[in-house]
């Protein structure tokens, strides 16, 4: 029952930072010749351990620029680390940023299927979801309308109707129910809610503890690149209030 | 094994990353699909016009100047339009694949195979080109058994149109320039290869060129397939081994290519 759902060990990522960007030939050459190609390392995460049972929900809070949408990357397969190794285990399905793999020409309808391949769905899976998308994502009258002319909470319920619909074994969150209107926010919220009886994995990012606290049973805090403090979501949360309180951290 | 397990998982992209292609092709448009008929059609049309004069009256050699023609515009087209969306599709892309996991060659191979579907399409106007001149008998085609010869060269060209897609998208995202440098390398392809002329009515005095131009796998693949719709014999076995052996290895660069640099990808879109 408890097999972990992930596993991360000691696991770096570094970026190159070059001082500017070089995208072109001409560039690259004379930046070559002339030995200036800078490449300034720099750490995005260090040494992290992880590990997540299957059915736990896990809150990773920081400041900007600690390192958590880099780690969700890197845990989503997006990324593959610089040093160490990440094994998940089931299917995941992230939420990074909704919306991200519509095609902005086509219509809502076809768009549902294209991102169910996406995230390697057939389209037989996701016909015999496709009423309960839309349902949720109150979309009905919009669903045959190109997505460029979505507005971008419309876009961001038919990204989150679609990825919970799909029942994943690891979802992965980041900072996703900060969209839409109150309403919907707290529809999508029960939502995922309701999947945590089927024993779903969640990786949930935040900047509000209080979110944090109603949705996860564990929590970490991450900065400048390592995990600083690993626990239930009570403890850390009160951690985590009390660094921005303190202005601790950046 | 991991691969075959993880391309069969995603096939359902590939589809639809194909269909979506295709839909989105001629939306909006009033005629829509009928575009990939009527542009062949008509670019043919006007190929003649101007170079019929010039290089159509050699008819022993090619038999019917409008067909000639249009195979090797129908072959040049898929390769360059095919290539040229393959190179753009990862950086295309990038909003999917900065943010979920998904096998990256899937995008220049799902571009090289849209373009496959709708090169189908328009080798309906080769068949109306063909019926035609048959009916007219006006110059008609050697129309002969070989004709079901003719998927060999076609399938070698998609070979090759893959392997280069897969070279050029991953040149793409790291040097942009190679956009516009491609641009202007199709349109010296395109009059390299004997697409409105025929190689032997030009009285060639340079052998490098001759050379040049033999050395190029779209004029033993374009010669292949006008062997088998239009003089109806037998191509020749070394255009068949010449094509064939370039198209392999451009793949196999592609492959080896595409697979170290992937990883890299996501740090320079």
């Amino acid at each position: 029952m408890s097999k972990p759902a992930i596993v991360v060990e000691n696991m770096s990522m570094m970026f190159n930072l070059n001082k500017e960007k070089v995208d072109n030939l001409k560039e690259y050459f004379i930046k070559l010749v002339t030995r200036k190609l800078h490449f300034t390392e720099f750490w995005a995460l260090q040494d992290i351990n992880l590990t997540v049972n299957k059915g736990d929900r896990v809150g990773v809070l920081g400041f900007n620029g600690a390192g958590k949408s880099t780690l969700l990357k890197v845990i989503s397969g997006v990324m593959k680390p610089t040093k160490g190794s990440v094994k998940t285990c089931g299917v995941i399905a992230p939420m990074l940023e909704l919306g991200a793999g519509f095609d902005m020409n086509y219509s809502g309808k076809e768009n549902i299927y294209l991102y169910g391949a996406t995230m390697g769905y057939s389209r037989k899976y996701i016909e015999d979801r496709f009423d309960s998308i839309v349902e949720f994502s109150e979309l009905k009258d919009f669903i045959d309308v190109p997505v460029k002319n979505y507005s971008s909470g419309m876009r961001a319920r038919l990204g989150f109707a679609i990825a919970s619909a799909v029942e994943p074994d690891i979802l992965i969150l980041d900072e996703v129910l900060s969209v839409g209107d109150a309403k919907f926010r707290k529809k999508s919220e029960n939502k995922i809610k309701s999947m945590f009886d089927k024993g779903i994995t969640v990786l949930f990012v935040s900047h509000s503890t209080d979110q944090v606290l109603s949705i996860c049973n564990k929590a970490i805090i991450l900065d400048h690149g390592k995990i600083i403090a690993q626990g239930s979501a009570q403890e850390v949360c009160a951690q985590y209030t009390e660094m921005v309180n303190s202005g601790k951290g950046k | 094994m991991k691969y075959l397990k993880n391309l069969y998982k995603y096939r359902n992209l590939m589809y639809e990353i194909i269909r979506k292609n295709i839909k989105l092709q001629y939306r909006d448009s009033v005629l829509g699909m009928f575009w990939t008929f009527l542009q062949p059609l008509l670019t043919t049309i006007i190929l003649v016009i101007i170079f019929g004069n010039v290089f159509g009256k050699s008819n022993k050699e090619i038999v019917n100047y409008p067909i000639y023609l249009l195979c090797g515009r129908l072959l040049y087209e898929f390769y360059s339009q095919s290539t040229k969306r393959a190179m753009r599709s990862i950086r295309n892309s990038a909003s999917v694949i900065k943010k979920v996991y998904v096998p990256k060659y899937i995008y220049p191979v799902a571009n090289v195979l849209s373009n496959f579907v709708t090169f189908c399409i328009s080798l309906s106007v080769l068949v109306c080109f063909i019926i035609f001149f048959v009916a007219t008998g006006k110059n008609p085609p050697h129309i002969t058994g070989y004709m079901f010869l003719a998927p060999v060269p076609i399938i070698i060209l998609m070979i090759l149109a893959v392997g280069v897609g897969l070279i050029l998208s991953t040149l793409d995202v790291f040097f942009k320039d190679i956009d516009y440098l491609y641009e202007v390398f199709c349109l010296l392809l395109f009059y390299l290869t004997p697409i409105f002329y025929h190689l032997g009515s030009l009285h060639m005095t340079n052998k490098y060129f001759l050379t040049f131009i033999k050395a190029n796998p779209l004029y033993s693949i374009t010669e292949m397939f006008r062997c088998c719709v239009l003089y109806g014999r037998m191509f020749s076995i070394n255009h068949l081994l010449y094509a064939l052996g370039f198209s392999v290895a451009s793949v196999l660069i592609g492959i080896l290519l595409f697979y170290r640099k992937q990883d890299k990808f996501i740090l320079h879109l």
